[in-house]
């Protein structure tokens, strides 16, 4: 690649030149299909966000009483409807997500640092291949997996009968909640952030470990102060990486978390945990049958507008995360 | 500091060599041996958890996996015996996985060559590496709005199924041209990788040896490169099966092939149908049909093929290790 092109007078094209043009355009074709995408979804997604204003992310109502009456809307001869209020389904997101990717930082990163430098070499050579199976475990899977024991677990185990009747007015417990939820998307992204993670910790320069071994320091504390601090661009880079996955969860969570946009409520104490929501994802498989509504599009497409502007925060912020790693040579 | 320290008249316990202390975790502090033991369990109980599912998913599949299952379509039926097989959702996994990688597969290769060989001008190839990322990281569903957006357009109504003017937009051709979305960036990172990981001295002694650039990629750097690409490919197809959103809105989730037109092969295209993981999912409690025999058999073949992508991945992989 270093080397420089023969110059010669541009009488017709070389085939080199005919490559690269023809690599070339294709690339520019994708990146302008990418480009279409976002701008029709943003253009979709405008009369639902200009109709409502700020008041699109804040409280107010219920999105599923909502939905329906922006549905129906459009087939009646009035003025569309667009009131739309997402703060349930926007915290039922912000929840599974933190709480998945919570659970699963701590996890993967306990997880690597034993692969990288604790485990035997046999437990090694299993673990590394499980991890890459169990990240191409597809979603539907764990939903199926989650539906038929995590659920009905949750709903006969954790639910006591009196949990059941403090918030009985309010919603009804099932099984169907947050916290299963949480727990199977936790697993879901713990295998893609114990990759990068590993990754990150096998750079670390060998020299600087073994010189705090010397200095009498025991192995744990020398991973742990100097293998971890220095791999943190990775662990920042992995957690991005699997927040953005986690976002972008919609089958299993559409499986198990209930599907009612219900804001669960921290008030509520522990219940909190096994009260049903939906994050946006999931809400947006649910009610895509219903595309077909002028105004309901426009909603659903808003909803798809923050997800995609939320992915792309991220990888922005993955992209920063990764600079000062390329010090030590890491392609994540 | 003396080289030699006099040993502590009153130390009770004789402290152990030096050495076997430190590697040896009795005397460490506790809070390093609870890390450490964390550190165990959490592996363990990683490794454990994940033997839990796939022996789970084998031992369910093994119980309802019935031969007949394999060639019998899906049926509308409301007990597990009259609800049929997944002959329809089998095909079309594999149908779907063939056009998405059809599409995929030669894009994600010249996206790939195109980073690592050409690459000019330099800023075209920064943003071209940064989409690639976002569409890694951008979740399926959205692709399949956008999906249902640009194939109810009249000017592409010949791929899908047409009712009065009014163009349904569903088909397989529409699912497989966004699941190629999904599969392009594990696509070009694995071709990249594959390339870049060649050493510079294999492309000089081409070029000198009087090849142009194209042929060198195509006939040196390529074929050393192959278990990358491979790699890749191969990870985009367990990603393109493993999908469901996209599935779900853009394939319609009709469970048997449902026909547009009447060319035999071009109808079955332009029609909807199912695959294996919206069978699962129509198949799930919280699903439409709701029989979960049905479910785990049909997981049970959607895991045995992503278990058997992976066995492959595994072994292109090793036979990639020819550079490093």
């Amino acid at each position: 690649m270093a080397l420089s092109r023969p110059h010669r007078a541009s009488r017709g094209l070389l085939p080199d030149q005919r490559a690269e043009l023809m690599l070339g355009a294709l690339v520019c074709a994708v990146l302008l299909f990418v480009l279409l995408l976002v701008v029709f979804v943003f253009k979709e997604a405008w009369p639902s966000f200009s109709h409502n204003g700020l008041g699109w992310f804040g409280p107010g109502g219920n999105p599923d009483q909502q939905v329906q009456e922006i549905y129906t809307s459009a087939n009646l001869l009035r003025e569309p409807v667009y009131t739309f209020h997402a703060w349930p389904i926007i915290w039922g997101t912000l929840l599974t997500t933190l709480g998945a990717v919570t659970l699963s930082f701590v996890s993967a990163l306990f997880v690597s640092v034993f692969v990288v430098e604790f485990a035997p070499e046999a437990i090694k050579r299993i673990l590394e291949p499980v991890v890459r199976l169990l990240a191409s475990v597809p979603s539907v899977i764990f939903g199926l997996l989650g539906v038929l024991i995590l659920v009905p677990f949750i709903g006969q185990h954790v639910i006591t009968d009196g949990n059941r009747r403090s918030v009985a007015y309010i919603v009804s417990l099932s099984g169907y909640s947050l916290l299963a939820g949480i727990l199977i998307l936790s697993l879901m992204i713990a295998p893609l952030m114990i990759a990068v993670f590993s990754d990150g910790l096998r750079a670390v320069p060998r020299g600087w470990l073994e010189g705090s071994l010397g200095l009498g320091i025991n192995r744990w504390r020398t991973f742990w102060k100097i293998g971890v601090r220095t791999a943190r661009p990775a662990l920042v880079a992995g957690t991005v990486l699997a927040t953005a996955r986690a976002l972008g969860e919609t089958v299993m969570l559409a499986m198990v978390t209930g599907g009612v946009s219900f804001a669960p409520n921290p008030a509520d104490g522990l219940i909190f945990f096994v009260e049903p929501t939906r994050p946006l994802a999931a809400t947006i498989l649910q009610t895509a049958e219903e595309l077909t509504s002028e105004p309901m599009r426009h909603t659903i497409f808003a909803m798809a507008a923050v997800l995609l502007f939320s992915a792309a925060m991220l990888s922005l912020a993955g992209w920063a995360a990764k600079q000062p790693m390329k010090r030590y040579g890491v392609r994540a | 500091m003396s080289a030699v320290a006099p040993p502590a008249p009153s130390a009770a316990p004789p402290s152990p060599p030096r050495r076997s202390a430190r590697d040896s975790s009795a005397s460490w502090r506790w809070t390093d041996r609870l890390g450490l033991a964390f550190a165990w369990l959490l592996g363990l109980t990683f490794l454990a958890v994940t033997a839990g599912i796939v022996l789970y998913m084998m031992v369910q599949g093994i119980r309802f996996v019935r031969p007949e299952l394999f060639v019998t379509h899906p049926a509308a039926g409301v007990t597990e015996g009259e609800s049929g097989g997944f002959l329809d959702p089998l095909l079309g996994t594999v149908i779907v996985a063939l056009m998405a990688m059809a599409i995929a597969f030669p894009l994600g290769l010249s996206i790939g060559v195109w980073l690592s060989e050409f690459g000019r001008p330099s800023w075209l190839a920064r943003v071209t590496e940064s989409t690639i990322e976002m569409l890694a990281g951008s979740p399926s569903i959205v692709f399949a709005l956008f999906g249902t957006l640009i194939f109810e357009q009249g000017a592409l109504a010949f791929l899908s199924r047409t009712n009065d003017g009014v163009v349904y937009g569903r088909s397989f051709f529409a699912a497989a041209a966004m699941l190629s979305l999904i599969a392009l960036p594990l696509i070009v990172a694995n071709v990249r990788e594959g390339l870049q990981a060649i050493p510079g001295h294999v492309r000089e002694a081409s070029y000198a040896v009087g090849k142009t650039r194209i042929a060198t990629t195509r006939r040196v750097l390529l074929p050393a490169a192959r278990p990358s690409v491979v790699t890749g490919a191969m990870l985009g197809v367990g990603r393109i099966i493993g999908d469901t959103a996209i599935i779900v809105i853009l394939l319609g989730a009709t469970l048997r092939f449902t026909e547009a037109g009447d060319v035999p092969l071009l109808g079955t295209l332009k029609g909807t149908g199912s695959t294996l993981t919206t069978f699962v999912y129509a198949n799930a409690p919280t699903g439409e049909i709701n029989q979960p025999e049905k479910a785990f058999a049909a997981g049970f073949v959607l895991l045995s093929m992503v278990l058997a992508l992976n066995f492959a991945v595994d072994i292109a992989a090793r036979r990639g290790r020819r550079w490093r």
